[in-house]
């Protein structure tokens, strides 16, 4: 066998340097996706006619074709419908797929995080005199948090790792590095397992954030 | 006062309330009673426009609506003039007790935050649970719960309370302190309308008793004369499902059930 450990740890110093680039695709997708996907999934519990039938085709269209196929859309496709996208960097190409991806996603889980707090809590809330929007930030919503925080963790994950598609639209994030090393060395084994490792520990590194968060917010619920 | 005129209220092709009326005096405590499905619930929701009543007029307080034509500004407005006590208590579970009862002060009458603690404090020691102010309702017996609901309607000072069967949920041994708590605030003259199946409790505490059945007021009266002198057989055929002495006068065909 021809593994070369040194060569590992020798070039994970480089690759680090990388992560910043990922955490800010992955981030930035995921505030913007967060946000899409509150908005589609009051539309979807409300049943608001039209733009319930809009929501839910935007979540067919979104879940139902691959996340790269979307990447080459928006970078390569719509530039070539409207010209004045040209100046529309990668990363900002890449950002709008994956947030518009992952919103789909989420409008779902969110919209079953909705439902799932009882109705009777927003009768008490309206029945002492609060709106039904007050009812619904102030009551409904932390609620639905709680509920939609472990499946939402899973798409920041997912997510994570997804950002590494960007390389193929010319983003150099850790996987592009990763890539560039292999190549001019020729040990791919070495490289690639190197980015991977990095993938798992940030994986690991959120996980460990996300189970500090349950427990504090589950505190009102625990007898 | 509450009074109420023509109401009328379908789910569906299910007529649940077929024209009532009735009213309700100011400082009265008013007891519906009736089975189960007669409506009762649906009609106290309608009263604060949880259901939508589909005909008929509604007035609490300053506050009147028509159910043909209800502004959203004036259905807001009815719903500032009563509070609801439920039977599941429906407490919001992501605030503590105290919270429970100054977060609808703080968000809707713009109370101060120590001064919605105050009155907060002050309810939930009327209702004898003071100390359990910082706990989460999971925490808290249906008994303890449902007084937290109680202070929770009482904070808001509204104009009337409508209770939606308050006990009927709570295990048998908190119906006891629940009901005494709702009997110390009728004694206070507050306007206040029960849906009940507990009929002791209704005799004991209402200036005047409802009894409903199939979407219909059967009839209304005092509480000695619906239970003791029942007019309708549709009445004595339900207080004798509850082991109530019904007279036998009104009553020959059915012979008349007396229990404890």
């Amino acid at each position: 066998m021809n593994f070369d450990l040194a060569y590992m740890l020798e070039i994970i110093p480089e690759l680090l340097v990388y992560i910043p680039i990922t955490l800010y695709l992955a981030i930035v997708s995921m505030i913007i996706a967060v946000a899409i996907g509150v908005v589609l999934s009051l539309l979807l519990v409300n049943k608001t006619p039209v733009l319930l039938q809009l929501s839910k085709l935007y979540i067919s269209f979104f879940r139902g074709t691959p996340v790269l196929v979307q990447l080459l859309m928006i970078y390569f496709g719509l530039p070539q419908l409207f010209p004045w996208l040209n100046s529309l960097s990668a990363v900002n190409a890449a950002i709008i797929a994956f947030s518009l991806n992952t919103s789909a996603y989420l409008a779902e889980i969110f919209r079953a995080a909705l439902i799932s707090v009882d109705k009777g809590q927003t009768e008490a809330a309206i029945s002492t005199g609060l709106t039904y929007r007050q009812a619904v930030w102030g009551i409904v919503l932390p609620q639905a948090v709680r509920n939609a925080v472990p499946a939402t963790g899973n798409m920041f994950i997912g997510l994570i790792k997804n950002s590494s598609l960007a390389f193929t639209i010319g983003v150099t994030e850790l996987l592009a590095q990763g890539k560039l090393l292999a190549t001019a060395t020729l040990q791919f084994f070495e490289a690639y397992l190197a980015v991977g490792i990095i993938y798992w520990g940030m994986t690991i590194v959120y996980s460990w954030v996300q189970r500090w968060y349950e427990a504090r917010i589950n505190r009102p619920y625990e007898v | 006062m509450i009074r109420v005129s023509g109401l009328k209220k379908s789910f569906n092709n299910n007529e649940v309330l077929k024209d009532i009326s009735f009213q309700v005096n100011e400082g009265e405590t008013v007891a519906i009673i009736g089975p189960s499905g007669s409506g009762k619930s649906t009609l106290l929701r309608c009263l604060n426009y949880l259901e939508r009543p589909d005909a008929g007029s509604i007035e609490v307080g300053e506050v009147s609506i028509d159910a043909e034509k209800p502004k959203k500004v004036l259905v807001n407005q009815l719903r500032m003039q009563t509070s609801m006590v439920f039977q599941h208590y429906n407490l919001f579970k992501n605030k503590t007790v105290l919270e429970n009862i100054t977060y609808p002060l703080t968000a809707t009458k713009k109370y101060r935050r120590r001064e919605a603690d105050a009155v907060g404090q002050n309810l939930l020691e009327q209702v004898g649970i003071l100390d359990k102010q910082e706990a989460y309702p999971i925490s808290l017996s249906g008994g303890q719960q449902q007084r937290v609901g109680i202070a929770r309607a009482l904070a808001v000072d509204p104009h009337a309370i409508l209770f939606d069967e308050p006990t009927s949920s709570l295990d048998p041994e908190w119906v006891g302190e629940v009901l005494n708590v709702i009997s110390d605030i009728a004694q206070k003259d507050k306007t206040m309308l029960i849906v009940t199946h507990e009929m002791n409790f209704a005799r004991d505490i209402a200036d005047r008793v409802i009894f409903m059945a199939d979407g219909y007021i059967v009839e209304e009266g005092k509480p000695e004369d619906i239970f003791d002198n029942p007019q309708h057989e549709r009445t004595r055929r339900f207080l004798s499902k509850y082991g109530r002495q019904v007279s036998t006068e009104n009553n020959k065909e059915e012979p008349a059930l007396v229990m404890a």
